[in-house]
């Protein structure tokens, strides 16, 4: 499902998707929201589905830090983002801007769900002459908004694009997606600083914070600690979430939209390789392909 | 003595006209808004320009989100922070999708002069050049500086424009057209070619006024754009002239010497020389002092080509 198209207006009314608190009451409305969280759940499910598939037939690729991110992603692809993938290049569309480029197979996944282009396509990533590249390219890609893979980049592009919106008069909103290993990059902080600066608030940076990088523990490899006091110090409004909590995510990014004259923070506690047992919090799947029996155990958990 | 005229005025100047013809050019700087000259459309269009303090990395991708949403940016700073210092921003988000950004570096080369090796880019040349689809382009003087910054604008896709620090003898008068990717032959001659850019162009020209006075003819020929490269005019000084000379303030890989060597090595080998900054770094001392040092001088350009012409078969 597919957020209807706004009109363009100088300052629309946001109202978040869901309400603040979803348990109080029990009106008609909450009751198809519950109903509709049940579905992006699924989806969520059958993005993950696409991510190990895709992996596993490519040999290569990055599925931990996909499956962190899947409810991340879900959440903004079926539910906030303004959007239409029969035109891409909607000058007035949403953007999301997959800074983690190594996350490809989940973004492609989200974007082949919603219609940019066969699902079957999926099945070709990584191979030669595919649309589906190993890291993000906006050249190849329908709905892909940046070319990616060194990290620490797609905030300083999302700022751009943050601006652009301010200067054309478009309401459009400006979602990044970074990794936190990812924030050791200087160019991050760099970006973090010049967005506040700028007064964003048509901008959000949402953190998969998975707390591994190649290495091991983030903690171990380069300590970003205390973590959200850092976004906070930088001028940032900072939420912190749990990352596979599709009404917290959905509530927090509706939260982001009335926030004025400060970007939106929005650190997402996740873990990596969720869904899959053997999986999850394990280092070794953040750059390594299922083999195809593990692919066939990780399927079977997500049924 | 030909007419001193700036370089980054005339950038500058040229980029308040373009903002006033143009609603969609926007121009970003890393803290030095006052030595690139932008600061003169920050006054003018302070809506339309971002100071990115400094942090050129930031910068880059600021100029690329920008581009990817329409505008024509462009974004300033000293030659060795805008390329050597965010080189991977530049391939990642700039050259790879082929963004409308125009960046736009002075401070170019050792006539930075006291400031040292650190704030010398001479090896600026190579890296741009190596990105596919890159525009590069050296100019020689403030009129073609002028024209380069409006081709640019005129013309989807990245760019990079060198510019020095020091003003610049005035090589062209107003009349003169600048035609991107098209070399221009400042003065014919039979003997042997040099092919400069930037500040060397006017030391070409000197030089030949010395060799003519010895029965020695050499053609100068403009390379201000140094790629996609005029083959066209390198074969064609082979062919003519039998000899190449190549004068270019950069280090000796990967400049101007090196892609001009490529398309002589192909099309038609003939002796050729190089005169550039050797395999070293420079150090501080007076712009003049630096480039007598390292030969690039009208002199130096001489003794280079009776050595040359000495060689042909």
């Amino acid at each position: 499902m597919l957020s209807s198209k706004r009109g363009l207006k100088k300052k629309p009314e946001l109202a978040p998707s869901v309400p603040h608190s979803a348990a109080e009451g029990a009106s008609s409305n909450e009751m198809e929201q519950a109903r509709s969280t049940e579905e992006m759940r699924e989806k969520a499910k059958k993005l993950r589905r696409h991510v190990i598939t895709m992996t596993a037939k490519a040999g290569s690729g990055h599925p931990g830090g996909s499956l962190s991110a899947a409810e991340l992603v879900t959440a903004l692809f079926f539910r906030v983002l303004r959007h239409d993938p029969q035109n891409p290049r909607w000058p007035d569309r949403d953007r999301f801007v997959l800074s983690k480029g190594h996350a490809a197979p989940l973004l492609y996944a989200a974007l082949a769900e919603s219609g940019y282009f066969p699902i079957a396509e999926l099945l070709t990533l990584r191979q030669l002459g595919s649309r589906m590249q190993g890291h993000t390219d906006m050249i190849t890609t329908p709905g892909v908004e940046m070319s990616a893979g060194a990290l620490g980049q797609g905030l300083s592009f999302g700022i751009g694009t943050a601006l652009a919106a301010r200067l054309d008069g478009r309401d459009y909103r400006v979602y990044v997606l970074l990794g936190d290993g990812e924030c050791d990059e200087g160019q991050v902080w760099e970006a973090a600083m010049a967005a506040a600066h700028f007064k964003l608030d048509n901008l959000v940076a949402i953190i998969d914070r998975n707390r591994q990088q190649i290495d091991g523990w983030c903690c171990d490899v380069m300590d970003t600690e205390p973590f959200p006091e850092k976004w906070r110090s930088f001028g940032w409004h900072t939420i912190e979430v749990d990352g596979h909590d599709l009404v917290q995510i959905i509530t927090a990014l509706g939260e982001a939209k009335k926030i004025e004259g400060k970007p939106t923070a929005i650190i997402a506690h996740t873990t990596k390789g969720k869904g899959v047992s053997f999986m999850e919090n394990n280092p070794h799947f953040h750059g390594t392909a299922p083999t195809p029996e593990e692919a066939e155990r990780a399927l079977k958990e997500l049924e | 003595m030909a007419q001193e005229m700036s370089v980054r005025d005339a950038y500058g100047n040229t980029l308040v006209e373009l903002g006033r013809e143009s609603e969609n050019i926007v121009v970003l700087d890393a803290d030095l808004s006052r030595s690139t000259m932008t600061h003169l459309f920050a006054k003018e269009f302070p809506d339309r320009f971002f100071d990115c303090g400094i942090a050129e990395q930031n910068m880059m991708g600021i100029a690329a989100g920008l581009a990817a949403s329409g505008k024509t940016v462009f974004a300033s700073t000293f030659a060795i922070f805008a390329t050597a210092r965010c080189y991977d921003q530049v391939r990642v988000s700039i050259a790879q999708s082929h963004q409308n950004v125009k960046i736009v570096a002075t401070h170019s080369g050792i006539t930075v002069g006291e400031d040292g090796f650190s704030h010398h880019a001479i090896e600026d040349l190579a890296l741009m050049c190596s990105f596919p689809g890159f525009t590069v382009i050296v100019p020689a003087d403030a009129v073609e500086t002028s024209q380069a910054v409006r081709a640019a604008a005129a013309t989807h896709g990245p760019f990079y424009i060198r510019l020095t620090r020091p003003k610049t003898s005035l090589v062209y008068n107003e009349n003169y057209r600048f035609v991107l990717g098209k070399a221009v032959t400042m003065r014919g001659g039979e003997d042997a070619s040099v092919i400069a850019i930037g500040i060397m162009v006017d030391r070409a020209l000197q030089a030949a006024d010395t060799l003519a006075r010895e029965g020695i003819e050499l053609r100068v020929v403009n390379m201000s754009t140094l790629k996609p490269i005029d083959e066209q005019a390198i074969v064609k000084a082979a062919e003519e002239t039998g000899a190449i000379l190549t004068a270019e303030e950069h280090l000796q890989h990967g400049g101007l010497g090196s892609i001009v060597a490529q398309v002589v090595a192909k099309h038609h080998p003939v002796p050729m020389a190089f005169l550039n900054i050797r395999d070293i770094y420079s150090s501080s001392g007076k712009p003049e002092e630096l480039l007598e040092r390292h030969g690039l001088t009208a002199t130096g350009i001489v003794e280079e080509v009776r050595s040359l012409v000495s060689r042909k078969p």
